[in-house]
């Protein structure tokens, strides 16, 4: 539980990262791997809240991103490394493909040029299809479509598993984690940098911003003050696994001047996501959904799937994206102050997440960051929560051996009691009910909690790990530092 | 591992399912549960009301679920609980139906020649509702709230709003005043209650808990914790806000159909459980439904009463053998006795259970039918009507929404059975 954590510490850590969102957790991970010490800085009690944890959890080729981008660069780069890592990992992806549909005749025409721009952006698979193919695919798509895009490589996944995967082995090759700890000032030194957090004082040589939402503040603690976060929120609507059989691929909307669009895709868990809504706001924690938001989301899902409105709604949801005024990241790194700012990350930082982290390890090792240059670690293994494979439910000789695994607590999401045991008892366990559902699905299901919410809370109370309660307690405290 | 009937949920209707079908000589009968104990719902509704129609008497939900799981070990039936019932291979209309169990003692198959699907029916929550804000912790709805204070012993100190005005919502009301909570107010978007006069006026003058009536939840508001609600009359618009640290939404169910719908049965438009002729008997030979499962939510001996008579049903599949004679009709073809005749509610009443008719089917459970109204009709008469012809019509006193509307069953004889569809409205 020590550590670089006080002014008194007898060596700065070479790189504290502000931000453990999915970008600040791959940015530790590289740079951990190559023997780098760092600190991995958060206001909040987990990895992964912020953006990384309410998104449309897709995994993007980049086929629409602007040719001759940076972010083009890194999606490319990037989804094609996470697809990789997340087979090696454990971490749930399905490559169900994407249709981009077309319902008029504007976004019709719309349709060669977004095909032309995805082969720019390197992604040469996408091919139109007509109505006829495009309802064969799609037998429950509402009336009046006119054709599609077929993009094969988009995929769906987990988008908590992730973040979660990143940090268990940043924290395996020795980077320290000290979440609770809001960054309100940094000192600039010529020597080190001191990080003032609410939780105490973080030396270190170098800073890496990766705070997402709140990447305008610390670059301005920084001496930057180059841009403005405006957050723009995205509300969305999760509905029951019974809507899943509805459709197979994502459908997304055709961008066209006029309207932006909803898109309807499966999840990794077996449900259907509708959403995102788009509206800027000053509020940069406001995740509250709306009435009208809601109510735009139902009819636009009417429209596309018409049965979708005859199934449950399991979850509301709203999450903040943080664009900036400029269209691509802003990625750069000043050797002068030992600064790396990784901002504007906006909607794609989970699909360029790996492809971000290689970049800012060049770029820091340009600017003298020493690497070990050892090959790549195998990544951690990581409990399996999507729906296409295998359970633990379903695994008979897994449940023969430990009968904790047939124990099923949620039974919306058949989550048993071993794997709430497991998740507890990890190098990375939750500090609340919320974080244990980012790690098994528990409560996550149609029932909100009317079966296992009593016994979810009692395990929890129960199980978590005695660093998470002291940590509860001190109020303030990491909750979790290597071992 | 083999059963002659397979019992999924032990709950009233599950459990008095078992007790019959053991009396009527059904062999061996498996009832399995998740839970880890039988009794359902009542097992966490520990107020006094229970058993007035099946039992002749008067208990407290824990005391009646107690009741039934003791008579099912006593009749013989094999209960199993802590299991999960996590797969079927398909429904097999000829029989016997292949299922996959999962406990801690592993994952088995078991062979039923009947399967009766008792799961019963949850409160739709906050989300499902669409109502819209922050998400805070401190919103459930009556069945975690239950399940919190009287199974894992549970207080609630604070400020409470309870979401709904029916029977279960008052039942919450008392949950939360034995957890130590001050209930505000019960809520509804409705112009009045819904449950009986008798409750509102002891919340009222016991409990000093008023019923806001006309009155919706309009957003949730509380960052990491409940600051409290936006309320707004349905009448005016007139919003406002009432801090609390508890909301329970109550009510509103749905059945809890999952495995109706993932075996591929025939479902119910209204009532979105399985569809059901008067022998409760479902769209594949061989497997029945009963309980809130069919009609989300009657009281639990209405749901007891249900699974008796479909356990009579299930006895008499069983005496016909498995076939029934119907294999050679292709197997799923029509019960015994010829087609079976939809039976729909029209709107503004919402469902009616049971919703198949066959020719020489018996009489519904009680003899009646068990409707849903969205509105209140302080007197009506209910029309049931096929091609245009009128089959009966009776009057129907004080109907009120959440609240069941019995419709006897003595026109069944006069409906046309290759007519078309036969429907019942308010007239």
């Amino acid at each position: 539980m020590t550590g670089a954590t006080e002014t008194g510490d007898a060596r700065p850590a070479d790189v504290a990262i502000i931000g453990a969102g999915v970008v600040g957790t791959a940015i530790a991970r590289a740079l951990a791997c190559q023997d780098v010490s760092c600190v991995l800085i958060d206001a909040a009690n987990d990895v992964g809240t912020g953006t990384s944890k309410a998104n449309t959890a897709i995994l993007h080729t980049g086929f629409d991103a602007v040719p001759g981008s940076l972010e083009s660069r890194l999606l490319r780069r990037g989804s094609a490394l996470l697809a990789d890592y997340a087979r090696r990992a454990g971490i749930p992806v399905e490559r169900t493909g994407a249709l981009l549909v077309a319902w008029t005749p504007e976004q019709q025409a719309e349709l060669p040029t977004i095909a032309d721009k995805a082969r720019r952006n390197g992604v040469t698979d996408v091919h139109p299809i007509g109505a006829g193919e495009l309802y064969r695919r799609e037998p429950h798509l509402g009336p009046g479509a006119l054709g599609a895009l077929v993009i094969p490589g988009e995929s769906i996944i987990c988008p908590w598993t992730t973040p979660l995967a990143y940090a268990t082995q940043a924290l395996a090759a020795g980077a320290r984690l000290r979440l609770r700890s809001r960054v309100t000032g940094i000192r600039v030194g010529r020597a080190e940098h001191q990080v003032v957090t609410g939780t105490g004082v973080v030396r270190c040589r170098w800073v890496v911003n990766a705070a997402g939402l709140h990447s305008d503040t610390i670059d301005a603690m920084m001496g930057g003050g180059r841009f403005t976060i405006r957050p723009r929120r995205g509300e969305l609507i999760v509905f029951d696994k019974l809507a899943r059989a509805l459709l197979s691929s994502i459908l997304l909307p055709v961008p066209t001047a006029r309207t932006k669009g909803v898109l309807v895709a499966p999840t990794v868990y077996g449900n259907v996501l509708l959403g995102p809504t788009a509206e800027d706001l000053p509020d940069r924690e406001d995740v509250a959904t709306t009435a009208a938001g809601l109510t735009g989301l139902m009819a636009a899902g009417r429209r596309i799937l018409p049965r979708l409105a005859g199934e449950e709604v399991t979850a509301t949801y709203a999450g903040l994206r943080a664009a900036t005024a400029d269209r691509d990241y802003q990625i750069d790194v000043d050797p002068a102050r030992r600064y790396a700012c990784v901002a504007g990350i906006r909607s794609t930082g989970l699909s360029a997440s790996l492809g971000i982290a290689e970049h800012v390890t060049g770029l820091l090792a340009d600017a003298g960051l020493h690497l070990a240059g050892r090959p790549e670690p195998d990544p951690p293994v990581m409990p399996y929560i999507g729906q296409a494979g295998p359970r633990p439910y379903q695994d008979a000789a897994r449940i023969a051996a430990d009968p904790e695994y047939g124990r099923i607590v949620c039974h919306c999401e058949r989550v048993t009691r071993g794997e709430i045991r497991d998740a507890l008892a990890g190098p990375l366990p939750p500090a609340d009910t919320d974080g244990l559902r980012r790690r098994t699905r528990v409560l996550n299901g149609r029932c909100q909690g009317f079966y296992c919410a009593a016994t979810v809370s009692a395990l929890f109370a129960r199980g978590a790990p005695a660093p998470a309660r002291a940590a509860r307690a001190a109020a303030g405290a990491a909750t979790a530092e290597p071992a | 591992m083999n059963a002659d009937v397979l019992v999924v949920g032990a709950g009233p209707a599950g459990l008095a399912a078992a007790v019959e079908l053991r009396k009527l000589g059904a062999g061996r009968v498996l009832v399995v549960d998740r839970d880890e104990a039988a009794g359902g719902i009542p097992r966490h509704s520990a107020h006094t009301g229970f058993g007035a129609r099946d039992l002749r008497r008067v208990l407290t939900g824990p005391a009646y679920a107690r009741r039934y799981a003791d008579a099912a070990a006593a009749a013989g039936a094999d209960i199993l609980l802590g299991t999960t019932m996590t797969g079927w291979d398909g429904p097999a209309p000829r029989g016997p139906h292949r299922v996959t169990l999962t406990s801690e003692a592993g994952v088995r198959a078991v062979d039923a020649s009947a399967v009766l699907l008792a799961t019963g029916c949850r409160e739709r929550p906050r989300s499902a509702r669409l109502v819209p804000g922050d998400r805070p912790p401190g919103v459930m709805t009556t069945g975690e709230l239950q399940r919190r204070v009287y199974l894992a012993g549970q207080r609630l100190p604070g400020r409470a709003l309870v979401v709904g005005a029916e029977h279960v919502s008052f039942s919450a009301m008392v949950t939360l005043a034995h957890a130590g909570a001050r209930v505000l107010a019960l809520i509804t978007d409705r112009p009045r209650h819904t449950s009986y006069a008798g409750f509102a006026l002891a919340a009222s003058l016991r409990w000093r808990v008023p019923v806001w009536r006309s009155t919706m939840v309009r957003q949730v508001t509380g960052r990491g914790r409940l600051e409290g609600v936006e309320l707004a009359d349905t009448r005016t618009g007139a919003a406002r806000f009432v801090p609390c640290d508890v909301v329970v939404f109550t009510g509103d169910w749905i059945p809890d159909h999952e495995l109706a719908r993932t075996a591929g049965l025939a479902m119910d438009p209204g009532t979105r459980g399985p569809a059901v002729d008067t022998a409760l008997e479902t769209s594949v030979p061989g497997v029945f439904a009963a309980g809130n499962l069919v009609h989300a939510a009657e009281t639990a001996d209405v749901a007891a009463l249900g699974g008796r008579h479909a356990a009579r049903g299930i006895a008499e599949f069983l005496r016909r053998g498995a076939d029934g004679g119907r294999a050679a009709a292709g197997g799923r073809g029509p019960a015994p006795g010829g087609a079976r005749l939809p039976l729909t509610a029209e709107p503004p009443l919402r469902w009616v259970a049971p919703n198949l008719l066959r020719a020489g089917g018996p009489a519904p459970p009680r003899g009646r039918f068990i409707l849903r109204s969205d509105v209140f009709a302080r007197l009506a008469r209910l029309e049931v009507r096929q091609d245009g012809r009128r089959l009966a019509t009776v009057p129907s006193f004080g109907i009120r929404p959440d609240r069941p509307v019995r419709l006897s069953a003595s026109w069944t004889g006069r409906a046309d059975p290759g007519g078309g569809p036969v429907t019942v409205r308010l007239a």
